[in-house]
Order: C-alpha cells, then structure tokens, then sequence
C-alpha cells in the first residue's frame, strides 16, 4: 500500500485544466439567462476540482492502492460472505443491452431483460423452496424491510390490527430491529440458550396474539444451525405469527436446507453475498425477497409475469403493498448473480455451500486450542471465536484485529453478534484455497502468542499500514464531514 | 467437483475432514434435522462454461433495444448522459469494487477518501452543509428525508408536490405508511406546484413540503414561494433535485432547503433498466445526527497524520437496533464513486457546460416542436423534459419511432388521465440537432 498521504482531488485543482469531453453543440447558443430569468441561474460555481484525464486516473490508482479488497488479499468478514467476484459477471453486466437500456421502454423492447429477470426469480423459487419472488428491494435491510410490510398488510387484511410485534434473537443483525421499527412494529428480544441457539422457552413466553413475526437468521450468527427450526415454526405459526427468513447465511444451506422447507413464511437473499453481486466498497446489493403463498397478493407492484404474448409487468394488484423503490429493483446487480448461478449450475450451488462449511470448520478446529471457542458443534459458514482469554492479557479484540492487518488479511467481523465477548466472527467462503487459510490460522497463531509474550506489539499495532489507528473520538467530536478551501 | 472458482482438491478435502475429525463433509451438516433436509439437487439449469455462457447473455441482452443502437428521447428520471470513458476504468479497480464497507480505516483509506469527496462534491452543487456516502437512489432517499422531517419535527404530515416524480411519490407513501405519517399531494397548475393550494394546505400539523427542482415534467420551479410557505409553518423544505442541473441553477442550498436529495445516475452511472443508480441526502447541519446512512469524517492518526473513519455512528442501525430511526445498511458506494470520477472530470467549468448544454437542446426541440405546429403544454423554464400534446397515442407513436430508430418520450397518461395523448420528451446534451429534428418530422409524420 503507499504509504505517502495522497492529496484530495480539491487540493490537486489548478484553473484551466479540464479532464472532459462533451459533444460538440450544434444548436445556437442563446442566452441562458432569457431561458432561465428571475434568479434560477446560481451566481456561484459549485467547486468541483479542475484536472486532467491523468491527473484523476493517477488520483484514484493511488486510492485504491489504499484500499484493500477479496482480489488484494483474504477478507474473512463475518457474514458478509466476501467470496470471489467472478469477472465475467462484471463483463455481462456492461452489455449494451442490459447497461444500456431505460426502465420505461416499452415491454416489447426490453424483453430480453424482463426474461433474464423472470428465470431469476425462478431460479431463487426453487433454491429457496419459496412460491414467488420480488427482485424490487435494493440490498437486504430493504428487503427485510419490504417483507414485514407484506406481514403488516397481511395480518392487516385478516382484520389482526393488534399484531404489532416483531420477535428477534439476541444474537440477530442490527437491520432486523432496525427494519422492524421502520415497518411501524416493536421489537421483542428473544434470548439464546446455553448451546447459542434460539431459547425455546423464552420464546414460548414471548410470543402471543400481539406476535406479527419472528425473525431469523438459520444457520445463526454464531455459525449454528437452529436444530428446532421446526419446532419454532409450529409455536411462531400456532400463535398466527408469521416466520422471517434473513437469508444473509444462505451460503451455508444451499442444497442442504430451504428456507420454504424449514417453515418460513418470507425470507430475503443478499444476492451481493450469495451471490457475487459483488459488494462494491459497501453496495450496491440487491435484497430479493421470496414468500409463501398466502403473502403474494402483499407483493410490491409491478409483479413480472410470463404470459403466452411475452414478459409483462402486472400493475394491476389491488391487494400489493404498493412501490418499495422506483423501477425493478437493482438489475445490474441482478445481472451478475444470474450470470453467477448459471456458471455453477446445481452441481457448483452445492458444492459452494459444502466447501465453504468444510473451511469454516476447518479453520475453527485448527484454531480452537489457541482461542476460547464457546460453542463447540459443528459450525455452518462460519464461526465464533472469543478474544476473553486475550482480554485477561491485556490485549483485545480490536487489538489483534489491528495486528491481523500486517499480515495483509482484512480482519474477522469483530464485536459481534453481541451475546459473545470479545467477538472475531470468521468467514472464509468457499473460493479460498487451504493454503491461504492454513497461512491465516498461523497468523492467528502467531498473534495468541504474542499476546502471551510480547503483548505491546499486538496493542500498538497495526504497523506496516499507510496509516496508524485513527481518532474515531475526535472524528464524531469535531465532525468535518467535507472538505472547504483554507 | 472442479469449478474455476472453487479451489478444494480431493487431498485437501481429504486433510481438513481428518483434521476436523469427521469422515465426510455430510457429516457436518449432523445438525439440519432429517425432516428439513433437502434431498438431491436443485432442480435448475446445468452449469455453462464460460463460452457458452457469454453467448447465450449477449443473445439475450441483444433482444433489447439499447441506446447505443436507438436514439432516446425517454427520461422521466433516468437519462441518457455523457459517461466519460475513465469513469469504468476507475470503478474497474477490483480494490474498491471487491472490498465492502471501510469498517477497517486504516486498509480502507481509499473509499473512505473517495467518499469523502464524493460528500464534497454534493455539498458544493446542493449548496448544502453535509451530504451523507449515498442512499439507495432518489426515490428512497427522498422518502428517508420525509421520515427525518416527521421525527424532526414531531409532526405527522407530509405535503408532497404533485410534479414530484410520480414513483417516488409511491415510495414516500409506502415508507410513510409503516411510521403512520399521512402523505398529502399539492396539487400542480401549469406543470409546476400549485403555491395557493399549498399555502391553503400547510398547517401546523405539516412536518415536510417536498418538491422537485426540475420536476418531473422539467419545468424549474421558483423555490423561493415554496420556502417562506414551509419555513412560516415551522416545516423543513425537502427538495428532490438532479444535480447535474444543479451545475447551473441557483442551489436549493441557497435557496433555504432543509433537506436536499436525488439521484447521481446523470453522473456517469448507466441507466441499466432502472438501477443500480446512486441516492444522495444532504442537509443543513442543525440536522446532522439525524442523517441516515454513513457519514465518512477527517480525522487524524496516532502520529499526526490526516486520515478518514467511518463517524457519528451512533446514528445507525447496528449501534442503535429497534431505535434506530432508518435502516439502511449497504449503500450505494461503488456507484457513488461513479458519480465522483464523473463529476471530477467535467470539474468546475465542464459541470456548467453539460448543463448548459442540455438547456439549450431542451428549448431547441421546444422550439422545434411549435414550429412544427405541436402545442408544448408547460411554458415555464426547461431542463431536460418537455411536455408535447401529440394528440394520439403515445404507445403507438412509439412503436412507430421505435421503426426509425428512435426510443420515444414517455406516455404521461399512465400517471395521469387528463395528461392522455401528451409525450414527455427528454433531450440531453447527447441528441444531436439531426436527431431532435428528424425525431419532431417523424412525430409531424405521425400525425398527419
């Protein structure tokens, strides 16, 4: 990574300079002012930076230079699922005719993408096991958004105003509560047993005519998979509840379990995780959403429909929540993870899911004598480690998550889920080689023994990065949230 | 199996299954009871390698008529603009678009900079304080920003323009619906918001008055009756605003929005049927911790140096759970840096020019279609869209265009009935003169 500090594109301007093209104009010009009379016109420029081509390219080959991504090295986040992103994907998506094309063209001239949309949809139907399929919903807390509406109008229409509860674990993503409040609900928090699955008997307690929905995610976020899924299903259903599939896990189910088997009434899929969307710095995802029978009149309008004269959009849903977002959701992203799922075919959906539970597990083995371990079961996807016996030392989570960065590695999800202390959340994904993750197990070895022997090297570092830790406290203290001319 | 993608031999299979302790990779998945375990394969297409694959894709995006091929006159919210070569180069760059979010600073500098002057750029051209690392696009954002307002205000009102893009305004009620806040439409006079029924409607129940600057029909609204109406009610102004416009008119900023968002597609992110485009939210700062989504902050290292985080966290959902007043996770940050690398590259004066340019063609095709014997409905100030009475339908106007070589306006009657047989025409800087007249002949033929 370079190590100079790289200027803002602000501070590299010079007047004069211009890195544009634009088309020639061809019309006689007028003066703007008779066109725009009466103040409309600004009387300041909006500072944008004045470079040349290479001026900008320069600029941004020395940012991503700083920046590290799955193609620079291994990036074991937690339930992100930070798996390869396959350059074909990439290539299909610049096609003219799906990066090219306007959402308000006429049915007949976009055919072929309403058709690479249809077999989506299909295609997500059967590896979810669910009966229909909406691709509107623009990343997942979108879409876990956009699902408990469908519930809400759901329970509306059977005249069930007082359902206004949302049950999740204690272990749930921060979106569940946070979709749930959105969605008009209040959030109920169920507790996890001993064994860092749901509490059967809490939630027993919890649930009653008031329950609108419980929300999961199966495998959890410990890795572990919900063995009473069933069970939950019959007290969340027995009480007219309606059960909530977070699909950021799916990679650890495929072909194993679907969400439409276990019981679940509504579940949405992360296609940027699952499915190589790819994650893009922090999107754009795409949060599909998959529901059972009785909640597909709910369904966000328009609903893609296959009739005998072609692909059409169905606006004609009385009973649909109505719009969760303009247009059909995000297609470029869909694009990729239908390019994706067709270069697996069932075969690779399957083997990903193997690959990537045999690499978690793994790795959770070769680590558990060096690092507390406090679910010892088979994991999913992923795993959890506590950093408590480091913590004792002196040296915390946050610290070795520091050192991981001089050995190159993007560092585990850290500090959470929160029923775990000192949390490192492991992911390796399917794509990774053993020789990468035996070399990040002996990193991680490496580090326990520092912490042991040489614990400041651990609690200083990192040291080998462009940068040292950064003052989050001043950053929120004194926010200086854009940059202004000295 | 073998996969490209997927390393695992039979010898590591073999070495990890003994390290575990298990004999099979079955046997890690014990814990899926009998009764939910799937059986078999998916029953899906086979696998295509790669070849075959790109064939079968490139047939099938080749059943659509895109614009490289056509000639578009379509807008209504996403337009066909001037994208500059280096803007996919640089997004090009695996280390950003294969990297998530920068929850580690110090191997994430460069999106955090990038983000950090991608909220510059906004500031500058909304000619507001902050501007958050993007929202999910314009209609979303604009519906968070009629949440902020509620909460803000405490009040359970929101008056949205009718010239407002007619699918946002979906999006604000279905958004609005969830947190009980009643959404009421201004009515529109001459294609612009109608300032007397919105003075008759405002109350003190009133939260928000959202408008859109251009609107939806491209007619630059005079904000300024707009802003004393809502600032005399103790509402916040939110203004929806394209702001590749906002390189040449006066800034909502300036003109006293509380909240101004929008859409940065004409920034050099492809239309791509509709999305992934790229939200914005910015706002004065009296309204900073109440912002949604991420906000990248300058900081300095242990040693001095200038660095970028992640801040004011507190305000998100993975911090404040059920309390959190959006929940907006994964954004839009590659598109974002899209948008960047577009707006750097038009810089300052080219910024000024594009929207110059797309006024002067915008009142080129107006004047084109009058002296072709066209009414054009809306007679204020133009950017982007005209109004066309074409006095038939538009559908099958559009079939015919779509003959010569041209993707026609979009059919108002599908929003609003009295707006039947009327074409929004959108001209952009990338419509040569032969394009807009061969297109005002070809409807004149039509008609006729």
């Amino acid at each position: 990574m370079h190590k100079d500090n790289q200027p803002l594109i602000f501070e590299i301007t010079k007047e004069g300079r211009v890195g544009y093209s634009l088309p020639e104009l061809d019309i006689p010009e007028v003066d703007l002012s008779s066109l725009l009379p009466g103040g409309l016109l600004r009387e300041e420029a909006a500072e944008l930076p004045e470079v040349s081509e290479l001026d900008i390219m320069r600029h941004y080959t020395a940012l991503s230079k700083r920046n590290h991504g799955v193609d620079s090295g291994f990036y074991p986040l937690g339930s992100c699922t930070m798996k390869y992103n396959p350059k074909i994907n990439e290539s299909v998506a610049r096609f003219p005719g799906f990066a090219d094309i306007h959402p308000l063209q006429d049915e007949e001239t976009v055919q072929g993408a309403m058709e690479l949309m249809y077999d989506l949809q299909e295609h997500l139907i059967e590896i979810t096991g669910m009966d229909e399929v909406t691709l509107q919903p623009a990343a997942g807390a979108h879409g876990e958004w956009t699902a408990l509406m469908m519930i809400r109008a759901f329970h509306l229409a059977n005249g069930d105003t007082q359902r206004t509860k949302v049950i999740v674990p204690d272990s749930a993503h921060g979106t569940n509560p946070a979709s749930a409040t959105v969605a008009g609900f209040d959030t109920i928090t169920v507790k996890s047993d001993e064994n860092g699955l749901v509490d059967l008997e809490d939630l027993k307690r919890v649930v009653g005519d008031d329950t609108a929905a419980l929300m999961l995610t199966n495998p959890n976020t410990l890795g572990l998979f919900e063995e009473d899924i069933l069970e939950m299903a019959s007290i969340i259903h027995g009480v007219g509840g309606k059960l909530y599939y977070d699909g950021a896990n799916l990679n650890a189910v495929m072909s194993k379990a679907r969400p439409g088997d276990m019981g679940f009434d509504c579940v949405h899929l992360n296609l940027h995780k699952t499915f190589t969307g790819p994650h893009g710095g922090g999107g754009p995802g795409s949060g599909p959403v998959g529901v059972k029978k009785d909640l597909i009149p709910f369904l966000p309008k328009p609903v893609l429909v296959k009739t005998e004269e072609g692909y059409h959009f169905d606006y004609n849903r009385p009973d649909s929540i109505g719009r969760v977002k303009p247009f059909y959701g995000n297609f470029g992203i869909n694009v990729r993870a239908y390019t994706y799922i067709r270069s697996m075919g069932p075969d690779g959906l399957k083997a990903i899911t193997e690959y990537a539970v045999l690499n978690a597990n793994y790795m959770m083995r070769r680590l558990q004598p060096h690092f507390d371990l406090p679910y010892d079961r088979h994991c999913k996807h992923e795993f959890v480690l506590s950093g408590r016996r480091q913590k004792k030392l002196g040296v915390r989570t946050l610290d070795m998550a520091k050192r991981l960065l001089d050995f190159g590695y993007h560092p585990p999800t850290i500090y959470f889920p929160l029923n775990v202390e000192e949390a490192m959340m492991i992911e390796p994904t399917e794509t990774e080689s053993k020789e990468t993750l035996d070399a990040f197990i002996d990193a991680m070895i490496q580090i326990a023994k520092e912490v042991e022997e040489t614990p400041e090297i651990v609690q200083e570092a990192p040291h080998t990065t462009v940068i040292k830790r950064l003052d989050e406290t001043k950053a929120a203290r004194t926010p200086v949230l854009r940059y202004k001319k000295a | 199996m073998k996969h490209r993608y997927l390393p695992m031999t039979e010898q590591d299979q073999k070495e990890m299954l003994d390290t575990i302790g298990v004999s099979s990779i079955d046997e890690l998945f014990s814990d899926i009871p009998e009764k939910v375990r799937f059986q078999g394969q998916y029953n899906i297409k086979p696998a295509k390698s790669e070849s075959s694959l790109l064939k079968e894709l490139s047939a099938m995006a080749a059943k659509n008529a895109d614009h490289k091929t056509y000639a578009s006159f379509l807008g209504a919210g996403v337009y066909d603009h001037y994208k500059p070569i280096i803007v996919d180069h640089v997004i090009s760059r695996s280390e950003f678009y294969t990297a998530y979010t920068p929850y580690q600073p110090e191997i994430s500098q460069g999106e955090l900079q990038a983000i950090f002057e991608f909220q510059t750029m906004i500031c500058e051209l909304t000619g507001m304080d902050l501007a958050n690392s993007s929202m999910y696009d314009g209609g979303t954002a604009l519906a968070e920003a009629g949440m902020l307002a509620a909460g803000h205000t405490k009040r359970k009102k929101l008056l949205i323009s009718g010239a407002v893009h007619p699918e946002s305004q979906d999006v604000v009620r279905m958004y609005a619906l969830g947190q009980s806040i009643e959404v009421v439409q201004i009515p529109t006079k001459d294609g612009v918001t109608d300032i007397e029924a919105l003075s008759e409607m405002i109350d003190d129940q009133t939260a928000a008055v959202l408008v859109q600057y251009p609107n939806f029909f491209g007619q630059v609204e005079d904000l300024r009756k707009v802003e004393t109406l809502t600032h005399n009610a103790n509402a916040l102004m939110v203004v929806s605003s394209n702001p590749l416009a906002l390189g040449i008119l006066t800034s909502p900023g300036k003109l006293g929005a509380d909240i101004v968002v929008g859409d940065a597609q004409p920034f050099g992110i492809s239309e791509a049927f509709g999305g992934p485009h790229c939200g914005f939210f910015a706002v004065t700062t009296k309204l900073m911790r109440k912002v949604p989504g991420r906000l990248v902050g300058e900081t300095t290292d242990e040693v001095g140096r200038r660095g970028f985080v992640l801040t004011l966290q507190a305000r998100e959902q993975h911090i404040r759970r059920d309390k959190a007043t959006s929940n907006i996770c994964s954004n839009q940050a590659l598109n974002a840096l899209a948008a960047s690398v577009a707006m750097t590259a038009l810089g300052k004066k080219g910024v000024q020019e594009i929207a110059t340019q797309n006024i002067l063609k915008t009142n080129y095709a107006k004047k084109s279609f009058e002296a072709a014997g066209f009414d054009v409905v809306y007679q204020g100030s133009h950017f982007n869209e005209i109004v066309v009475n074409v006095k038939s339908s538009v559908t099958s106007l559009n079939k015919e265009l779509l003959k010569k070589g041209f993707i026609g306006g979009f059919d108002l009657g599908k929003v609003d009935e009295t707006l039947e047989g009327h074409a929004l025409i959108a001209v952009t800087e990338q419509r040569t003169k032969e394009e807009i007249d061969a297109l005002v002949q070809e409807m004149g033929a039509f008609r006729a």
